[in-house]
């Protein structure tokens, strides 16, 4: 790994936590929940990670082994998270609804 | 779209990038913008929902895009994987119960430390870190991905309370936990010097997991916000490790937005309880040697006891009403009474508002969440700023399982744990009605002056069945 990639990462890491950030802060308290679990879901992301160690060309069995159990945790969350996150959202009502 | 993306970068394995990799990495580029700006809709109640369905594009965007990647040989541990993760997930997002939501996110935050900490052992044993650099983000990878398993682990037994909610300590406890700290600290210098040394390595994991039990044992129920908050923090650092090791962008990215709102969140928490961090962590606040030292501050005085007809006939000549719900409302599962009895007190013709304490409940927002199921419309909803100014003008607030959040000796008594907390200026209301189960103190341990205070009326019982007697009184007894 050179330098270049080093940097270029750490620039994508601060970049991305300044935004968040900002973003982040404007989350109002109501909706603290639903965003816990909607970080939690796009962390998921990691799935991407595990599916190539899970897939790719390996000596030894256990690592496919251990990207498999590494994909559906990472499932789950993304999976679960996405379902309550939207369960929560539309819960979210302005105005009363109709009896 | 994925076809179009290849197409259009045929001509990229020229130099000398696998079209199939390019695919790749603009899938996930596209994943990491939608992330982004659905996070940025989720910052309001109207878009949220569009928010989160433009992440879930990303999402699959990302995971086929990696499907295509030319490295993968092997799809059946994938499939595997994918579908035990699905079949687990959907039920589990449809079926908890939103007063569980506490649970299910510390799980969640397991779930996510288990997977980083799996890619970085895989990684690691494949023989794939190449690198210092690379090398010192995968332990830390590891390092913060384990703690994040075994800690969230604590708290949801501890939120399920399959684990003593009571901070569980042991003498030097402190102590034991920053010499494996520091070890685990000089375990990956040591790697980063190196890396060839494997026995290092899995000693790194073993002591992160054992950190993580250790670390979140001390701390009680009520800290768990700030404790929920700073594993998620964990959990995105690892993945942002994760990210930096296998250069990869979008889990830097992802990474860090789950970092950030972890510790923002936490913030948010402490500074709610007039806390550091430092102290929540490594206080073990509620242990009985605090419970004593506040219990001094506490003033004397009788208790009136009223019925809940009692209630209703105070709420039946009310203007203006503020709920101020409690953990003890999500542990009676109330939401819907507390519901009930404001539409009742609102048909009487008074106005009705809810009062929202940023750390009542066990995790951030969760009273609006369980308000929400309810029904109740979220704009009836007030965060503490926007409401404390109100109290004064309001002829009842009504407490529904709340304790330590509306405890006067966080302004008056100087000696008391509390003192310094924001609170809900509930003791400045003309009425004040309690709804308790007992005089059992709340997770401070320590007296709530609210409770002796002329203006307030204690009905005891269950808050469900309470409210739901004030509720019948209020539509029942004609004047």
């Amino acid at each position: 790994m050179t330098i270049d990639h080093i940097l270029a990462g750490l620039y994508v890491f601060s970049l991305a936590a300044f935004l968040g950030y900002q973003i982040i802060s404007k989350v109002p308290q109501l909706l603290h929940t639903p965003l816990m679990a909607f970080t939690n879901a796009i962390s998921g992301i990691s799935v991407v990670a595990s599916i190539l160690i899970a897939g790719r060309h390996s000596e030894h069995l256990l690592i496919p082994i251990l990207g498999a159990i590494a994909v559906a945790s990472a499932t789950i969350n993304v999976v679960g998270g996405f379902v309550i996150t939207d369960r929560m959202l539309k819960m979210f009502k302005k105005k009363e609804a109709a009896k | 779209m994925i076809g179009l993306l290849a197409s259009l970068f045929e001509g990229a394995a020229v130099g000398g990038m696998e079209p199939r990799v390019a695919v790749y990495r603009v899938a996930l580029f596209i994943a990491s913008l939608l992330f982004l700006v659905g996070l940025r809709m989720l910052t309001n109640p109207e878009t949220a929902r569009r928010g989160m369905q433009m992440a879930v594009v990303g999402m699959v965007l990302g995971v086929v895009g990696t499907l295509v990647h030319k490295d993968i040989v092997n799809y059946y541990w994938i499939i595997g994987g994918l579908v035990v993760g699905t079949v687990i997930g959907i039920p589990m997002g449809l079926l908890i119960p939103m007063t569980k939501m506490p649970e299910r996110i510390a799980l969640s935050h397991a779930g996510g430390g288990l997977a980083v900490a799996l890619v970085g052992i895989a990684e690691y044993y494949g023989g794939h870190v190449h690198g210092r650099f690379a090398m010192g983000a995968i332990s830390f990878e590891v390092l913060m991905g384990a703690i994040t398993f075994t800690g969230s682990l604590m708290a949801f037994g501890k939120l399920a309370e399959i684990l003593p909610g009571k901070p569980m300590t042991f003498g030097g406890q402190n102590a034991a936990n920053f010499l494996l700290l520091a070890g685990a600290l000089a375990g990956m210098v040591v790697l980063v010097l190196h890396p060839g040394l494997s026995a290092v390595f899995y000693a790194l994991v073993g002591v992160s997991l054992l950190l993580g039990v250790l670390l979140v044992l001390p701390i009680g129920g009520a800290d768990m916000p700030v404790v929920i908050c700073l594993l998620n923090s964990y959990a995105g650092l690892a993945a942002s490790a994760s990210g930096l090791a296998l250069d990869n962008n979008v889990l830097i990215i992802c990474g860090a937005l789950d970092g950030g709102s972890g510790l923002i969140l936490a913030m948010i928490m402490s500074k709610a309880m007039n806390r550091s961090f430092a102290n929540v962590l490594f206080g073990a606040f509620g242990s009985d040697a605090a419970a004593a030292a506040g219990g001094a501050g506490g003033k004397t005085g009788s208790v009136r006891e009223g019925t809940p007809e009692d209630a209703a006939e105070l709420l039946k000549i009310a203007q203006n009403v503020i709920i101020v719900p409690g953990y003890g409302m999500a542990v009676a599962q109330a939401q819907h009474a507390t519901r009930d009895l404001a539409s009742a007190v609102q048909a009487a013709g008074a106005n009705v508002k809810y009062a929202i304490h940023p750390v009542a409940g066990r995790m951030p927002g969760h009273m609006n969440v369980l308000l929400a199921e309810a029904n109740v419309p979220y704009d009836q909803l007030y965060e503490l700023d926007a409401i404390n100014e109100e109290f004064e003008r309001t002829d009842v607030a009504i407490v529904v399982g709340a304790n330590d959040v509306v405890n006067p000796a966080a302004k008056t008594s100087p000696g008391s744990p509390i003192f310094g907390m924001p609170i809900l200026n509930v003791d400045k209301a003309k009425a004040v009605i309690v709804l308790k189960r007992s005089m059992k103190p709340g997770f401070a341990g320590i007296d709530n002056d609210l409770f002796i205070l002329p203006q307030t009326m204690m009905v005891f019982g269950d808050a469900k069945a309470t409210l739901g007697k004030i509720t019948a009184a209020m539509k029942g007894g004609g004047h």
